[in-house]
């Protein structure tokens, strides 16, 4: 469970909400959040990016944890499905870099001043997001040559 | 008579990108690194994974909660009851779902076994990777193998199977433990223990094995928590952070082991770490089997319908200390019989990515012997 110290500093400076597992948070103050969780509250450690497809929005996850208490926590943002763009936070967590390509290839959420923002387990010519709920078990999945030629920097 | 003398031309061959991988016997399975190379210095690396993506977390939106448990035991395919034991540790948390005393017990038995043998196949693999230097290399691969066929056999005769034993339920374990087994399984700890030292001298104690994996790839402390690198990979880099102490799951509370650090953050240092959980592990099963307490192993009521078990609408994240490191489920229920979300925290990912950070500035000899030390298992991360 979230400290509760935490929770209450993170609501009265970001205008924070708790929610199962963790707070939510505006996604303008997303980046200035997790620099404070990071320096001020002793958040170093990260754990995990992942995402959820809600009714209008995609609610991407940061866990954190601070290992000194022990203490793992959810950042929730909620970003809106008609234009989802998010800021990346992998200038702050070296650890979310892969994290947040993996939600940009499985839910199409866009993350801006990503440094390499590719997809990651997906074909790079692949179409659509597999992991959104609009998206069919029974897709068809044929042979297609390759379309798209490799990216920046590889062979 | 003298031999022509031999011009020997030097050529600036400027940056040179060699692709490592997909099939290669020392990526461990189907990753692929793209190696920018100057002369024999790696300046850049760029891991290509996805080949093993399997789509198990959409996979999981379209199945019930008791069919889960064994298909994840295949994502990482070498230790695969910590998968599974994770899922059911975030199902009974999410379910407020009771389990026995002894059926705890039983997991972290099974667990404990399977973290030997996979730490037994990634030093075997390991021995392979710095090859020649180790008199051809299989040789430790062989006898590392010899020790693990044994535990293999040993699961196979308690569980039914070698590897997928399937023995955690939503509720409890499948397989009990009976005298006869828990003699056969104190005889092989015993067995495996004494060939401890042999395996150390072949590895860890060879000068040539020291100074392929001395001061290679460091990992700094705090670029292993900025990266959230987990498992041995962490803790060899000074950060004692073990789930099995830190969110006490099964019956780990009860159990007296020692967290294995070390302050190097080298491939030396990962190797002696996860060297020592095979003693601390062998120590482990031996307790569980002395202290195994009596009573059932599953609390529900029998399953007439394997896909009618709901849960509450919810969210809920358990994890388990893997051999790789912490695995954990976060798993989001909407009140059907079925994950809404299903989101996998696999450790061997979260290593995987330190590989941009470490390489550079490294030979090309070293990359073996780093990814080697990182021990990632291509199922855990493509999931």
């Amino acid at each position: 469970m979230p400290a509760p110290e935490v929770v209450l500093a993170l609501s009265t400076r970001f205008g924070a909400t708790p929610c199962p597992l963790g707070v939510e948070i505006p996604a303008g103050e997303l980046l200035t959040a997790m620099r404070a969780l990071r320096d001020a509250h002793g958040y170093r450690y990260y754990v995990l990016g992942t995402a959820t497809e809600r009714e209008t929005t995609y609610e991407v996850g940061h866990v954190v944890r601070n290992l000194e208490t022990n203490d793992t926590l959810f950042v929730k943002v909620g970003v809106p499905k008609d234009a989802p763009t998010l800021d990346s936070i992998a200038f702050v967590y070296a650890g979310a870099e892969w994290q947040e390509r993996e939600i940009f290839d499985l839910f199409g959420v866009t993350f801006t001043a990503h440094p390499d923002l590719r997809r990651i387990l997906m074909p790079d010519d692949y179409p659509g997001h597999p992991l959104r709920k609009s998206f069919a078990m029974d897709t068809p999945w044929g042979y297609r040559p390759a379309t798209a030629p490799a990216p920046e920097g590889e062979a | 008579m003298s031999a022509a003398p031999v011009e020997i031309v030097e050529r600036e061959f400027g940056e040179l990108a060699l692709n490592m991988g997909p099939q290669h016997p020392s990526t461990h399975g189907v990753l692929r690194l793209v190696l920018h190379l100057s002369g024999e210095t790696v300046i850049k690396a760029i891991p290509v994974i996805g080949y093993l993506h399997r789509g198990v977390e959409k996979l999981s939106e379209h199945l019930a909660y008791d069919q889960l448990a064994p298909v994840y035991e295949r994502d990482d395919y070498l230790a695969p009851t910590a998968n599974s034991n994770a899922f059911v540790l975030a199902v009974e948390q999410l379910g407020s779902i009771a389990v026995p005393r002894r059926a705890q017990w039983l997991r972290a038995f099974v667990a404990e076994w399977q973290r030997v043998s996979s730490h037994l196949v990634w030093l075997g693999t390991l021995g392979l990777d710095l090859g020649g230097a180790l008199g051809g290399g299989t040789t430790l691969y062989m006898y590392c193998f010899r020790e693990r066929e044994r535990i293999l056999d040993f699961l196979e005769e308690f569980t039914g199977t070698r590897f997928h034993t399937n023995t955690n339920l939503v509720g409890g374990a499948r397989y009990d433990l009976d005298a006869a087994m828990a003699a056969r399984s104190d005889a092989l700890a015993a067995s495996i223990k004494t060939a401890l030292p042999e395996l150390w001298a072949m590895s860890g104690g060879n000068p040539i094995f020291q100074e392929r994996t001395r001061g290679v790839g460091v990992i700094s402390a705090d670029l292993a928590l900025g990266v959230g690198v987990t498992g041995p990979t962490l803790r060899a880099s000074g950060v004692s952070y073990d789930v099995r102490k830190a969110a006490s799951y099964d019956a780990y509370a009860e159990l007296p082991f020692q967290v294995v650090t070390r302050t190097a953050g080298d491939a030396e240092a990962r190797f002696q770490v996860r060297f020592d959980e095979l003693a601390e592990s062998l120590k482990l099963v031996r307790t569980i089997v002395a202290g195994l307490p009596t009573g059932p192993i599953f609390a529900r009521k029998p399953l007439k319908n394997p896909k009618a078990t709901k849960l509450p609408k919810g969210e809920a994240y358990a994890a388990v200390e893997s051999p790789r490191g912490e695995l954990g489920f976060h798993i989001v229920s909407d009140g059907s019989a079925k994950p809404y979300r299903l989101k996998i925290n696999a450790p061997s990912f979260k290593n995987l990515q330190i590989v941009p950070h470490l390489l550079p500035g490294g030979l090309v000899a070293d990359v073996v012997a780093i990814l080697g030390s990182l021990d990632p298992v291509m199922g855990d991360v493509d999931r």
